[in-house]
């Protein structure tokens, strides 16, 4: 598992690996909104939480596809599937990698965008939390969505449209935590839920996503 | 025609589109089914003669 | 019972039982609409808006139970490996989105005169709007993949992952519409506060709609298999 992560790392990180892209596409969501809504800073202020969230998802989107898509078009995911290693642990690493080139920076990035957005700096802990917790949900998520639609050309729209509706609970509570963190309400309710989904998605999506990748390689 | 009231156009409207959907879906899967009925006999006609 | 679902034992029963099936779900309706429409009084806080409940309750409830029956039929296929019944799931999706479309439909048109909005973010709502979207991806996936046997796997997967992502967004929802709005929720409790008199003709609806759902999702699979003999037919010409 460590050398396949080590070499996805790699990859990503290298020139044209398209680390950092889902981070810029984040900025220019959030530079937008105050251009549709307006620059009135009580309203942006009271949005933000859920902007960043909603930006934040999309953002994670835009990477999926290539999660799979590279390695299964040279070969490579058929070699890995024949290697000494169960499918599902390569599902957790590629998840891992995702996790690492998207949902963490972008938890790092949230808090200081935020500020583009009149986020309350009271709010910042709340925010940059939430999504630490929610991002593997996405990732863990993605990675599934991106094991569907493996053996599909051009499949980046169809994947969108898979993975969407199964981000709708993390969204929900997650987007809530960063609310009432901001708003200084009591969040454990909705804190234990997004924490909930998560260990759940991380720990049971790896199987159903090596199963969908041996039907794809079959 | 029962005496509808102040909400004749509502009630209607609902009533209208349900009944759309309804029709397409039966006229479509009928129209669908027809035509790979049609199908699969000229693919059977093709195979055998 | 699993002999019935054979390709061809289920193209001999299903073919008399076809005429049957729409024409009862033809007469419950009939009677359940027009019985409602014509011959139950108006309620006296919703007006004549409450004879859209015939068509609301029943579509909602379909739409609900087109997708535990896909469930169901995709588990089988993972399972048994019953080409039928996978058919029947792929069968039954375009038949729930009808019934989702119905539902929300009904309910938007509903909604504006007794809520003074066509559309609230109320948990029911917004649920089967998730719900519909989830329809989406399913049919989506079908077409995008060509190899019947792998789409059919795949979706399979996607809709047992896809079930519990939905029920997970149905307790989700509930809790973010309270998370904003303390307190009552628009929807009326529609099981308690239905009067027998609308109850009768409702039954019937809801009997049709169930019928009628049967004999479609029949018809459907009844191409599908005819579809995939085609496509038997010309690899071996091929």
């Amino acid at each position: 598992m460590i050398p396949l992560l080590r070499r996805d790392l790699m990859l990503a990180t290298r020139a044209g690996g398209g680390f950092g892209l889902a981070l810029v596409f984040f900025l220019i969501v959030i530079v937008l909104v105050p251009f549709g809504v307006g620059p009135e800073t009580d309203i942006l202020s009271r949005i933000a939480p859920g902007i960043l969230w909603v930006a934040a998802l999309l953002a994670a989107l835009l990477s999926l596809d290539r999660i799979f898509a590279l390695d299964h078009e040279d070969g490579t995911l058929t070699l890995i599937a024949t290697a000494p290693v169960p499918l599902e642990t390569v599902a957790v690493a590629k998840s891992l990698v995702h996790w690492i080139t998207t949902g963490l920076p972008l938890t790092i990035a949230a808090p200081f965008l935020g500020v583009l957005l009149q986020l309350d700096p009271a709010g910042f802990a709340a925010v940059a939390g939430s999504l630490l917790l929610g991002t593997p949900a996405l990732s863990v998520i993605g990675t599934f969505g991106a094991a569907l639609t493996v053996g599909v050309r051009r499949g980046g729209l169809l994947l969108s449209l898979l993975v969407l509706p199964l981000y709708v609970p993390t969204l929900i509570f997650g987007a809530e935590v960063a609310r009432r963190g901001v708003a200084e309400l009591e969040l454990t309710t909705p804190l234990l839920m997004l924490a909930g989904i998560t260990a759940g998605a991380v720990a049971l999506l790896p199987f159903a996503t090596a199963a969908v990748l041996r039907m794809n390689l079959r | 025609m029962p005496d509808l009231g102040k909400y004749a156009a509502e009630v209607l409207l609902a009533y209208g589109v349900s009944l759309f959907i309804l029709i397409g879906i039966v006229v479509l899967s009928w129209r669908q089914s027809q035509r790979t009925k049609r199908d699969l006999d000229a693919a059977e006609a093709q195979c055998n003669g | 019972m699993w002999e019935y679902a054979n390709p061809k034992r289920f193209m001999g029963w299903t073919a008399p039982v076809l005429p049957w099936a729409f024409g009862l779900s033809a007469v419950c309706l009939t009677i359940g609409l027009i019985w409602g429409f014509f011959f139950t009084p108006v309620d006296f806080r919703q007006g004549s808006t409450v004879k859209i409940i015939y068509l609301h309750v029943p579509s909602a409830l379909m739409a609900i139970n087109a997708w535990v029956m896909m469930l169901m039929a995709s588990l089988i296929w993972l399972v048994r490996r019953h080409h039928v019944s996978a058919l029947a799931a792929k069968a039954a999706a375009p038949v729930g989105v009808a019934m989702t479309l119905i539902a929300l439909a009904t309910g938007a048109i509903w909604g504006q005169p007794m809520w003074g909005t066509y559309w609230a973010w109320d948990p029911r709502l917004t649920s089967f709007l998730i719900l519909f979207l989830f329809y989406l991806g399913y049919m989506a996936l079908w077409a995008a993949i060509e190899d019947p046997d792998t789409a059919a796997d795949l979706t399979s997967v996607l809709c047992i992952v896809g079930s519990v992502f939905a029920f997970l967004s149905r307790y989700a929802v509930n809790f973010w519409n309270q998370g904003l709005h303390q307190g009552a929720s628009l929807s009326l409790d529609k099981e308690k506060n239905v009067a027998d008199v609308f109850y009768q003709p409702l039954l019937f609806a809801i009997g049709g709609f169930v019928i009628l759902f049967f004999a479609l999702v029949l018809l459907r699979t009844r191409t599908e298999i005819r579809k995939r003999r085609i496509g038997a037919l010309q690899r071996r010409e091929g």
